[in-house]
């Protein structure tokens, strides 16, 4: 055991060591290691945050597509009823539009007819006095027959067949 | 390497012979004839303590110069996970503030650990290195040298009389030394003695556990060294096994550190 001045030379570089290691090397490292410690539990705890969110949206996403599901079917069962009434409309419609225009053709045959009937009852009178002027052998007034010529076609007219 | 011509006493002896240097009658003398004086200076000792002093607080003060808070680099990572565990070493013994304790636990603990890692180079190759340059003696491990052990112990030892006094007042450290464990009057003097002798303890041990294992531990690397040929499985064995010692008497030296820090900061 030699004491020598080692011992002091030894003690004043352990303070020039101590001292330079309390001011250079342990603060900014023990920040570094803190700072990161720090980083680190906020990055988890967003994490779970962000976990936590999506869990959220997709739970919300979900009732958003029940309700839209639900509306589309709800759509979806107004249209067919719609649809229904529509054809029902139409179809209705078309009958009474057919019913319509039978009934039209039908007066407008009537008319044709009664026409054509008036037309050749005409000529039958025509015919007639024509014929009985022959047989007379003289001009007949139609002017002065006419109360005969109308029974005459009256009676035409009733001996025809109706239609 | 072993001991050609040399007998194995000398050997032994030359190499735990530090390369004291200091002046004898007016001329500079170098080893034995320096023994038992106190201007002299044990130049290897001082040379590895500080060298490796250098290169911890040059690797240290680097990294924590560039320290992100990002993703660190290996590097980085690694001296973190050493001051994460003297950190933690420090939370779970020391209760009170202090800027001072942790990074002196820091320095302390890799500073002994660096030291004491130079037994683990093979015990010939700096002396024989050194003799080839004309330097009679090296001794490489600078824990192996009782003025380094006891400097740092001693400047423990200060820091704790100044902690004890600054946290206590000199009243409340009296009462401590003489009113305990025996509070009346009468035992005084008993309590004195037995605090006192308690509180000396503390360096003494300190320094002298730190310095005992790693002289012993060099010891028997010398004494293996003189084997001849088997020395190699046994160097090997050895070294496996002092790696263990060398960590352990660094963390010892760091936690008993803390805890006088601690008791000094605390009353009991």
């Amino acid at each position: 055991m030699n004491f020598n001045l080692t011992l002091i030379g030894q003690t004043i570089a352990m303070i020039v060591f101590v001292w330079f290691c309390m001011r250079f090397i342990w603060p900014p490292l023990i920040r570094a290691i803190d700072d990161r410690r720090k980083e680190i539990a906020d990055g988890i705890a967003a994490g779970e945050k962000g976990q936590r969110e999506l869990a959220d949206a997709r739970h919300g996403a979900e009732s958003i597509l029940q309700e839209a599901r639900q509306k589309a079917a709800q759509v979806d069962a107004l249209a067919h009823k719609r649809s229904g009434e529509l054809i029902a409309e139409a179809k209705e419609h078309a009958v009474s539009e057919g019913e319509r225009l039978i009934a039209q053709a039908r007066t407008e045959v009537t008319t044709t007819q009664a026409k054509a009937r008036d037309a050749l009852r005409r000529e039958v009178a025509a015919l007639a006095v024509a014929g009985a002027s022959r047989v007379l052998g003289r001009e007949v007034d139609a002017k002065a027959h006419a109360a005969l010529l109308d029974e005459l076609a009256a009676e035409l007219e009733r001996q025809a067949p109706r239609g | 390497m072993a001991a050609t011509g040399h007998s194995a006493g000398e050997y032994i002896t030359h190499h735990l012979q530090n390369l004291t240097v200091c002046k004898v009658d007016g001329a500079w003398a170098v080893g034995g004839a320096c023994q038992g004086k106190f201007y002299a200076l044990n130049v290897d000792s001082m040379f590895f303590a500080l060298a490796l002093g250098l290169l911890l607080t040059w690797l240290f003060g680097r990294v924590a110069r560039r320290a992100t808070t990002g993703v660190p680099g290996r590097l980085q990572t690694a001296i973190e996970m050493v001051v994460g565990f003297v950190d933690q070493s420090v939370r779970e013994t020391f209760h009170g503030k202090s800027n001072l304790i942790a990074p002196l636990a820091l320095t302390l603990f890799v500073w002994v650990l660096l030291m004491n890692m130079m037994d683990l180079v093979p015990v010939d190759w700096l002396p024989w290195v050194a003799g080839m340059a004309g330097v009679p003696y090296l001794k490489v491990v600078p824990t192996t040298d009782v003025n380094v052990t006891f400097a740092m112990a001693i400047s423990v030892f200060i820091l704790v009389l100044f902690y004890s006094v600054k946290m206590k007042g000199i009243g409340g450290f009296t009462k401590e030394l003489t009113l305990q464990p025996f509070n009346h009057w009468v035992a005084i003097p008993f309590n004195l003695v037995l605090e006192g002798v308690s509180l000396l303890a503390k360096p003494i041990s300190l320094s002298l556990r730190l310095f005992g294992n790693l002289y012993a531990g060099e010891l028997i690397f010398l004494l293996i060294a003189l084997l001849g040929i088997w020395q190699l499985p046994l160097h090997f064995a050895w070294a496996v096994f002092h790696l263990l010692i060398v960590t352990l008497q660094a963390f010892i030296f760091m936690m008993l550190t803390i805890v006088y820090l601690s008791q000094a900061h605390e009353s009991h």
